[in-house]
């Protein structure tokens, strides 16, 4: 009895010390909502379609002015990613040009990308990248999914939750998706009408609501072959899910594999605890 | 290691070795034959779990180290490398990673046993200083363990931390320079952080050893805090707490394993995946949750030397508690006020742990100098007097006794 009751009053301490850790992360602004990711879950997994769709709005909209210098073409073809066939990245990688060895002469050479090679980033220094946006600096996105959080709001399926409760419900329904909201929020989250200084623009998502990137995204800006609507929102969630995939390109295998481990710990702890207790039968205690 | 062994090495190459190396022996009165109190519960399984951590922690460091990279330049992209390239390296740095959270989750638990029971009292003073030498040792290992990404917060965290040791009075500012090894977090910080990062764990790993050699000598504690008094009280660890300790460290995993798979980033800040940069200073710099309750007691004073010195002696004042409880008494079981008083602790320290996530301003401020004052009267007038003023439970007279009183005080309800 004693046991069980400070069982649960540590579990209850514990909680509120981990939920500082959620709280801290979430920092202030604008709640954002819960969007259903195809990866969020214990069974979650990327869409591949998705992201391909998500790779042809970074290639044609974000990589104008984002690098992503951690991914690399080959990532492209691999398993668990969008699994493009690989003679179609080959081609792509092709229309880059990047800097090979130096000839002979020692003179620096240019050669096309192969798939070796981590995408070509679109400016050559910080300087040249302040240079055409205004002075401000794009920020790689290889892991913007995971560097990004906002405030969690009301859940889609939960109504408002306090604190404590909403980091439970996190926690067992392993929400890890603050990250990609925030992307999707923000990719979304653009207003015109509201007064902005020269040169940047009304976000209510953004902390300090004004960014000085422009509303990258407007309806039919990238051109879908699979009749997926060309919408803002479904650009927005297709490349988010992209940039997850580019954060967390293993994410499938993880999801996979813990859920093989977790099987195989629990019938193992069963095993362990009915040998314990027929060891334990003979001893009062 | 205590008294003469019983083992009776059973083949011919085994004796031959006993008679040059009784190691066979050793092994044996202390982890086979060692006797232990038959009526330990499940909060005793968490030395086991923790030897388990400090095992998984070195072992997966190891393999990591084999493809980290220390130095500014490549020491983020190097721990991508491992995410991204590296075979199973995701599995790697995400038990590593959260494996530091569940080290100082157990051990939380382990100290809070330890002061539920008196587990620091005559004769274990010893191992229980040794265990707070441990925990100085893996907040040191935690702490420079998390500067080595190299992101944001493990930039701005070095930053932070180290600049308390420039509170010292005339020599603070030489001797954070000496710490960094120039005059900013830099390449050389980084380095030795990573050597001491390597270092410690082995360090840990020999008080681990000195811990575990005390309490093969006094024995270990029980839920009744009253010592064995025949072989009846007991049993052999062998197979009675291999068995149960297995079975703890495995649901244990299994709650790590949840972290690891489900929730691997859920401990970490979201800006330590941007790169350290010395001149972007995050919102909010706030170390990693096993450091809060300090920080907030750290924060609480207003002077920076007050803060630094109340936040070292929040943890030195544990060396003295066998000395400051004054009770003959051990368990809280037997001490109707100890016990109250003993969760009201404990709620203190979660609630600065809380406080220690929250800005440092306002009603937070109050607040985490209310329970600071609280923790410290805990040590310097709480245990002193109680252990004149109360009136402790009859104890039963034996292990034994008290196991078969708790049988006939739940048979009726059955």
């Amino acid at each position: 009895m004693l046991m069980k009751s400070s069982f649960r009053s540590i579990a209850a301490a514990l909680t509120i010390v981990l939920s500082t850790s959620g709280a801290m992360a979430a920092g202030e602004g604008v709640p954002l909502t819960k969007q259903d990711w195809s990866f969020g879950g214990v069974f979650g997994h990327f869409d591949r379609g998705q992201l391909q769709r998500g790779y042809q709005v970074y290639k044609e909209v974000c990589a104008a002015c984002h690098s992503m210098d951690l991914v690399a073409f080959r990532n492209l073809v691999q398993e668990g990613g969008p699994q493009f066939s690989e003679d179609a990245i080959k081609t792509v990688a092709a229309e880059y040009e990047v800097a090979g060895e130096p000839d002979e002469d020692g003179e620096p050479t240019f050669r096309p990308a192969i798939l070796a090679d981590r995408f070509p980033a679109p400016f050559p220094n910080e300087q040249a990248a302040r240079a055409s946006n205004n002075g401000a600096l794009p920020p790689d996105l290889s892991l913007i999914a995971k560097a990004r959080t906002g405030v969690a709001g009301p859940d889609v399926h939960v109504e408002p939750l306090t604190d404590l409760t909403r980091f439970i419900w996190h926690t067992v329904t392993n929400y890890q998706e603050s990250g990609p909201d925030y992307l999707y929020a923000l990719l979304t989250g653009y207003d015109d009408e509201k007064e902005a200084p020269e040169g940047q623009y009304y976000n209510e998502y953004f902390p300090g609501y004004f960014l000085s990137m422009a509303a990258p995204l407007s309806d039919e800006l990238v051109e879908y072959t699979d009749g997926t609507p060309m919408t803002v929102d479904q650009y927005a969630r297709d490349v988010t899910a992209f940039m997850m995939w580019t954060a967390e390109p293993h994410l499938e295998a993880r999801k996979r594999i813990g859920f093989q481990v977790l099987i195989f710990l629990i019938v193992f702890a069963g095993l362990l605890y009915a040998s314990k207790r027929k060891l334990w039968a003979s001893v009062d205690h | 290691m205590s008294g003469h062994s019983t083992y009776q090495p059973q083949n011919g190459i085994m004796k031959w070795v006993e008679e040059r190396l009784p190691i066979g022996g050793l092994v044996h009165s202390s982890f086979i034959a060692y006797p232990v109190p038959k009526n330990l519960n499940y909060w005793w399984t968490f030395g086991g779990i923790l030897a388990f951590m400090l095992v998984c922690q070195i072992l997966t460091g190891v393999v990591l180290v084999m493809h980290y990279t220390p130095h500014v330049d490549f020491a983020f992209a190097s721990v991508e490398h491992i995410m991204r390239d590296v075979n199973y390296g995701w599995l790697l740095r995400y038990i590593h990673a959260n494996g530091a959270s569940m080290f100082f989750i157990a051990v939380y638990i382990h100290i809070f046993r330890g002061l539920y029971y008196g587990s620091y009292k005559s004769p274990r003073e010893i191992i229980w200083m040794l265990g707070v030498i441990i925990f100085l040792l893996m907040m040191a290992t935690g702490f420079m363990g998390y500067v080595l990404p190299w992101g944001q917060m493990s930039f701005w965290g070095a930053t932070v931390i180290t600049n308390l040791f420039s509170a010292i009075p005339l020599v603070g500012d030489p001797i954070v320079t000496w710490l960094w090894g120039g005059f900013a977090v830099d390449n050389p910080t980084l380095n030795r952080f990573f050597s001491l990062h390597y270092l410690l764990p082995f360090m840990i790993a020999g008080v681990v050893g000195l811990h575990i050699w005390a309490f093969h000598v006094a024995g270990n504690n029980n839920p009744t805090g009253i010592e064995p008094k025949s072989s009846q009280d007991t049993v052999p660890f062998s197979p009675y707490y291999t068995l149960k300790d297995l079975y703890a460290i495995i649901c244990f995993m299994i709650f790590f394993a949840w972290f690891v798979f489900f929730l691997p980033n859920f401990m970490g800040h979201p800006d330590n995946y941007i790169p350290a940069n010395s001149l972007v200073t995050p919102a909010h710099i706030v170390p990693e949750w096993y450091f809060l309750p300090f920080y907030a007691i750290l924060r609480a004073v207003p002077d920076k030397l007050g803060g630094v010195l109340l936040m070292f002696a929040a943890i030195a004042i544990l060396l003295f508690l066998p000395w400051l409880d004054t009770s003959k008494v051990k368990s809280a079981v037997f001490r109707p006020l100890y016990k109250q008083f003993f969760w009201i602790f404990a709620i203190v320290c979660v609630g600065l742990g809380w406080l220690g996530g929250k800005p440092a301003e306002g009603g937070y401020v109050i607040a985490s100098r209310i329970l600071t004052a609280y923790y410290f009267a805990h040590f310097l007038i709480i245990l002193p007097l109680l252990g004149l003023i109360e009136r402790p439970k009859p104890l039963p007279a034996s292990i034994s006794e008290a196991v078969l009183g708790k049988k006939a005080q739940e048979a009726p309800a059955e």
